[in-house]
């Protein structure tokens, strides 16, 4: 097969793939409020809260962009990390290594689809923040904003593959790290304060999981110097630029090994094994 | 070695396969040297009790597992070290699979893995539509999958297989949970399929021996990881004739029961009867032989006979001469 074929149809698969989530996101309504709606719950909290302790204006701003983000998280932990595991149990994950697709094509519409899906989503609480609550933002650089949430999208949802394999390896006992790593997630990311308020421990935590730069860069973009950023934002997105790379390698390393153990155990993409 | 265009559809050569035992450490066999050649154009069947290695052999074959020895190619490409060629050409059903997403049409399902494939839409779409006639589900075309039946979905999971218009073709007790009258339809597409489309091979596992009969040109008969016979069936069936092929339906026959007392018969046990509270006992009747002594032998037993009946050799009869049981029989009943 050549290059160009070969790229043709990692598009075609990843695309097929994307398709699911996006059309999932409209056919089953109620998968809004789980992802979308719930998230939007927490937000109110901190923004009223902010509110009635008399807090700047920005830090209201900074807690709906945390919440607006925080359904990517959600959307990472169980439509990626957890989705493999399950396609395994459905037996689906047989059909995929048994075709030619390009694992990495499979991974990449899962992600793709969920960023779609989950910015669809979000609507719910940029409704709920700025509608409802009537928070203000300043005047925006919205393409800079794309930029720095695309790149930021990237690494989180590279890190998600990596979650993938590894939630497969830990069988059943995927959904339990999948909540255990829910909450604490918001915390070492900041969603609801700027990360900076952590002092050195910001950066060790950032360099953990992306979301946390990826919200300190966003925030920065949309409030300035009223966002307490950690680093300036050429600098965050470039580091967010460069932990998309390396995770993505490390993901395609992982999907590898897991498929070569699966033929050498028989048993990973054997459901109920 | 053969080229691609013009080898087997399968070879294998002394093809092993060893897992380890979840318990004590040891090695458990699955296959132990498995010699099978099967022509482009054959459908061959895969006939063999539970744990005798079909499903091992068949994971091999489709590159979802490694064998621990010997080879196995496919239209010439070496399973282990020519997957992607492998996978390119071959398709897979499992029965009693649930592929696809409940939240897709039945439509979309198969459009998406063509596209896994590397089918372009513009043939993907009208070949789900074709398929989707074919199975029977046009009324559900558009209805989504988690809203079929079980045997709707095991027909779109039929269908999924042909979306890439395989060269071969791996069907793995494909009607299972089928209505009859589905199963009949889906065979009879099997056969014109490999009949119109040149060059076409299946290689079929089931448990349904009339299916086998009905569809395979060879079948091997496999147990314990070893072929134990591979022919036509016409050819295998010669091999077991001579005498009467009897079935006894009896009662009364306790765990006690010593089948080897039987004058010199293997006779094997049929599934119970579930309201006649009786069980069939199979056995051919060597040239020679008297009923009577076989008779005989089950009253001293206080063994009650219902009814008797004899027939021609069929492929079970011939599955359970080779491999000394039946598909559906395991132990004497208790």
């Amino acid at each position: 097969m050549r290059l160009g074929e070969g790229f043709v149809h990692f598009l075609r698969a990843a695309y097929a793939r994307a398709y699911v989530r996006i059309v999932g996101s409209f056919r089953e309504p109620v998968w809004l409020i789980s992802d979308a709606v719930l998230p939007a719950v927490g937000m109110c909290a901190f923004v009223l809260l902010y509110r009635a302790l008399g807090a700047p204006a920005s830090f209201e701003a900074l807690a709906v962009l945390g919440g607006i983000l925080s359904a990517f998280w959600i959307n990472v932990l169980w439509g990626m990390g957890t989705q493999l595991y399950w396609e395994k149990q459905q037996g689906q994950l047989q059909l995929y290594f048994v075709s030619p697709v390009s694992r990495m094509a499979i991974l990449t519409g899962m992600a793709v689809g969920g960023v779609l899906a989950t910015t669809l989503r979000s609507v719910a609480g940029i409704l709920l923040g700025f509608g409802v609550l009537g928070v203000r933002v300043p005047a925006f650089d919205v393409g800079l904003l794309a930029v720095v949430f695309l790149v930021s999208m990237a690494a989180l949802y590279a890190l998600g593959m990596i979650l993938s394999s590894a939630f497969l390896l830990f069988g059943r006992e995927a959904w339990h790290v999948s909540n255990a790593l829910q909450e604490p997630v918001y915390f070492m990311s900041g969603l609801y304060f700027p990360l900076r308020t952590l002092g050195a421990a910001a950066w060790a935590l950032a360099g953990i999981v992306p979301l946390g730069l990826g919200v300190d860069a966003m925030r920065q973009v949309l409030l300035g110097e009223a966002a307490h950023g950690l680093a300036p934002v050429p600098v965050e997105t470039a580091i967010l630029a460069g932990m998309a790379v390396i995770l993505l390698i490390v993901a395609r390393l992982m999907l590898a090994h897991l498929e070569n153990l699966s033929k050498r155990e028989g048993r990973l993409a054997q459901r109920w094994q | 070695m053969p080229s691609a265009s013009r080898a087997p559809a399968v070879l294998t050569h002394d093809l092993r396969r060893t897992y380890r035992a979840s318990r004590g450490g040891g090695e458990v066999s699955a296959l132990a040297g498995v010699d099978v050649r099967i022509e482009r154009g054959e459908i061959f069947g895969l006939l063999g009790p539970n744990g005798a290695g079909k499903t091992t052999f068949i994971k091999i074959l489709t590159t979802l597992l490694f064998p621990t020895g010997g080879e196995a190619r496919v239209v010439g490409f070496d399973v282990v070290r020519e997957s992607q060629e492998v996978r390119r050409r071959i398709g897979l059903v499992s029965g009693g699979e649930s592929s696809g997403y409940g939240i897709l049409t039945v439509r979309e399902c198969l459009w998406m893995f063509a596209q896994y494939y590397g089918v372009p839409s513009r043939i993907a779409w009208p070949r789900a539509d074709e398929l989707i006639a074919i199975v029977g589900l046009e009324e559900q075309a558009h209805s989504r999958i988690n809203r079929l039946s079980t045997g709707q979905r095991q027909r779109m999971n039929f269908a999924r297989a042909f979306v890439s218009d395989p060269e071969v073709l791996f069907l793995d007790e494909p009607t299972l949970g089928m209505d009859v009258n589905a199963a009949r339809k889906l065979r009879d597409y099997v056969a014109r399929w490999v009949r119109e489309r040149e060059g076409r091979t299946v290689l079929l596992t089931t448990h349904y021996m009339a299916e086998a009969e009905q569809l395979c040109d060879r079948v091997a008969i496999i147990d314990r990881g070893r072929v134990l016979a591979c022919d036509s069936t016409p050819a295998l069936r010669r091999q077991v004739q001579g005498g009467q092929h009897v079935e006894l339906e009896v009662r009364g026959a306790g765990p006690e029961l010593d089948l080897a007392l039987l004058s010199g018969v293997q006779a094997v046990w049929g599934a119970p009867h579930p309201e006649r509270g009786t069980r069939t006992l199979k056995f051919r009747l060597p040239v020679g032989e008297v009923l009577g002594e076989v008779l005989r032998g089950l009253e001293a037993q206080r063994v009650q006979v219902d009814s008797v009946s004899t027939r021609e050799t069929t492929l079970e009869d011939v599955f359970i001469a080779i491999v000394g049981r039946g598909l559906e029989e395991t132990e004497a009943p208790s």
